[in-house]
């Protein structure tokens, strides 16, 4: 159901940011940051707060514009400021970690708003498929309240569904399960996983190494602005190379 | 934030460069574009307006040099009793409407009749022109009293009247724009309910508000104008004196500048003082 709607030539990266520079005032966030995401790939960003996660993030999908680098989606540079801004960002779904759901509307307009004014897709289809994905998520009896009435892990799977209903080519999750109870953050997680499992091209900023271990191709270990080493779950979680993300890690284990 | 970055002297890319050029093209672009259509703009308003046939007699009985300058010295003398009306109002419209707006806000079934009143008050005078209110006020109060009263304060009282109604309404606005959690945790912390409203809500209340309350302020000080139905001598009227004196309409035009330029300070004020809350509480751009 979800497998990206456009597809790249078998040995290119879907997205690549190459060299990615980022400050606010003098105060300098992202320093060189390359990384590349393949098809169905699921890369899991680590690092403490405020080492660049949120902001390689935003900057990926054009939240934020960056002050030096590039960006390329599906072998476009859309990084260059002739491209439709809005345009690239509907080719992305993107998860916050306050959810961020729309509370003047339904939870079912929040999931069908995207398809419906974006995509343009009649308002009965998009709330078909609005409703398939909520009876996935198991919140087909809470389609017409609205989100405040909602738990927090209700809330932020209903996020996850409307970021995924425009059929994205990469879903860029920051954080999701920070503010949430921690009893709720294995429904979410869950989520998440399912939508890996069905082949979603997944980058997630997020401090849940175990979920990380489990779910992500290649985990990216970003210190101060900068990648510091990446590699498989095992490796990075296993034998780190870097003192730095030893350091780190040892301080969730602990 | 762990490991602060030490800012790095570097050079940007060339593909960086590059979008520079476009941007700053782009924005060179966007200039020529603004006053491509001002000088467009511009003749279209020379061909409908000045080109007119009665343009001639307009700008002799609107417009006449002469009388601009010396009509001056007595509407500016005038203002200043606007001035005067404006700089109390601006205090009592405020604290009033401040009373009001806490009386609606409290809470508890003791407190209903204030709550009522308030009400009762805001609805009725926001529904009254302040036109009527400075009729009655100004004519009707001195006669209540019997006594004089300068006619600045009952411009003021009148003022306030009207004025406290809406402003009250923009202030408790304010405040229940407020996030209820915001509340719970300063009650959490033991202030009282006072202190929550005057050290946790009306702090975040005030920036939610100032763009209303500006525009208000904006509108007050141009019906300051309006005190000349009660016998004022103030902009207005004095205007009203040099056009029968003159047999000409330019001194409306400078009583109507007096209050522009009375009016862009604050406009400006509002804009920078909101941009600058904005800047401060939000780090990243505005999309």
């Amino acid at each position: 159901m979800t497998a990206p709607s456009r597809t790249v030539a078998p040995g290119t990266a879907l997205l690549e940011a190459h060299d990615l520079w980022k400050s606010f005032g003098d105060r300098e966030v992202l320093r060189g940051v390359s990384l590349d995401l393949s098809a169905h790939e699921v890369v899991a960003v680590i690092g403490a707060s405020g080492s660049g996660k949120s902001t390689l993030l935003r900057c990926l999908n054009l939240l934020e514009p960056i002050d030096d680098g590039q960006i390329l989606l599906g072998g476009e540079d859309i990084s260059d400021p002739r491209v439709d801004a809005d345009r690239v960002r509907a080719r992305f779904g993107a998860v916050f970690q306050n959810y961020n759901l729309f509370p003047h509307l339904s939870v079912l307009d929040n999931v069908t708003l995207a398809s419906r004014v974006v995509r343009r897709i009649p308002r009965r289809e998009a709330e078909r498929r609005g409703m398939e994905l909520l009876d996935r998520i198991g919140l087909v009896d809470k389609a017409r309240e609205h989100p405040d009435r909602l738990s927090g892990g209700q809330q932020q799977r209903t996020a996850i569904v409307r970021a995924i209903a425009t059929d994205p080519e990469v879903l860029l999750l920051d954080e999701i399960t920070s503010a949430l109870d921690p009893e709720l953050v294995a429904e979410v997680l869950d989520l998440v996983r399912s939508f890996a499992v069905d082949g979603m091209t997944i980058l997630m900023a997020t401090h849940e190494m175990a979920f990380a271990r489990d779910v992500a191709d290649r985990v990216v270990f970003l210190d101060a602005g900068r990648i510091l080493e990446q590699g498989t779950p095992a490796q990075i979680f296993g034998e780190p190379r870097e003192p730095r993300t030893r350091e780190f890690l040892a301080r969730f284990t602990a | 934030m762990s490991g602060v970055a030490t800012p790095t002297i570097r050079e940007p890319s060339a593909l960086e460069l590059d979008r520079r050029v476009f941007r700053r093209r782009q924005s060179k672009r966007s200039v020529l574009i603004a006053l491509a259509s001002t000088v467009a703009f511009a003749v279209i308003v020379w061909a409908t307006v000045f080109n007119t046939p009665g343009w001639a007699d307009v700008q002799r009985s609107f417009f006449d040099p002469a009388t601009f300058v010396e009509s001056i010295p007595r509407v500016w003398e005038g203002f200043l009793i606007n001035l005067q009306v404006l700089g109390f109002s601006v205090i009592t419209v405020g604290l009033f409407a401040t009373a009001l707006a806490l009386l609606r806000t409290l809470r508890g079934p003791v407190f209903f009749p204030l709550r009522a009143l308030a009400a009762g008050y805001t609805d009725v005078f926001r529904g009254i022109p302040l036109i009527i209110i400075l009729f009655l006020v100004g004519f009707g109060v001195p006669a209540l009293l019997n006594i004089r009263i300068p006619l600045v304060v009952l411009g003021t009282a009148a003022i306030t009247i009207t004025y406290g109604a809406y402003v009250s309404e923009v202030i408790r606005a304010g405040i229940e724009a407020v996030h209820p959690s915001q509340r719970l945790a300063a009650r959490a912390l033991g202030l009282s309910y006072a202190r929550t409203m005057r050290l946790v809500v009306m702090p975040q209340a005030l920036r939610k508000m100032t763009p209303a309350l500006m525009n208000d302020f904006v509108a007050m000080q141009k019906d300051v104008g309006l005190i000349s139905v009660i016998g004022a001598v103030d902009a207005v009227r004095a205007a009203q004196i040099e056009t029968a004196l003159a047999f000409n309409f330019t001194p409306y035009i400078v009583a109507a500048l007096l209050f522009v330029l009375l009016a862009i300070p604050t406009i400006r004020l509002a804009d920078w003082y909101t941009a600058r809350l904005r800047r401060r509480e939000q780090t990243g751009s505005l999309l």
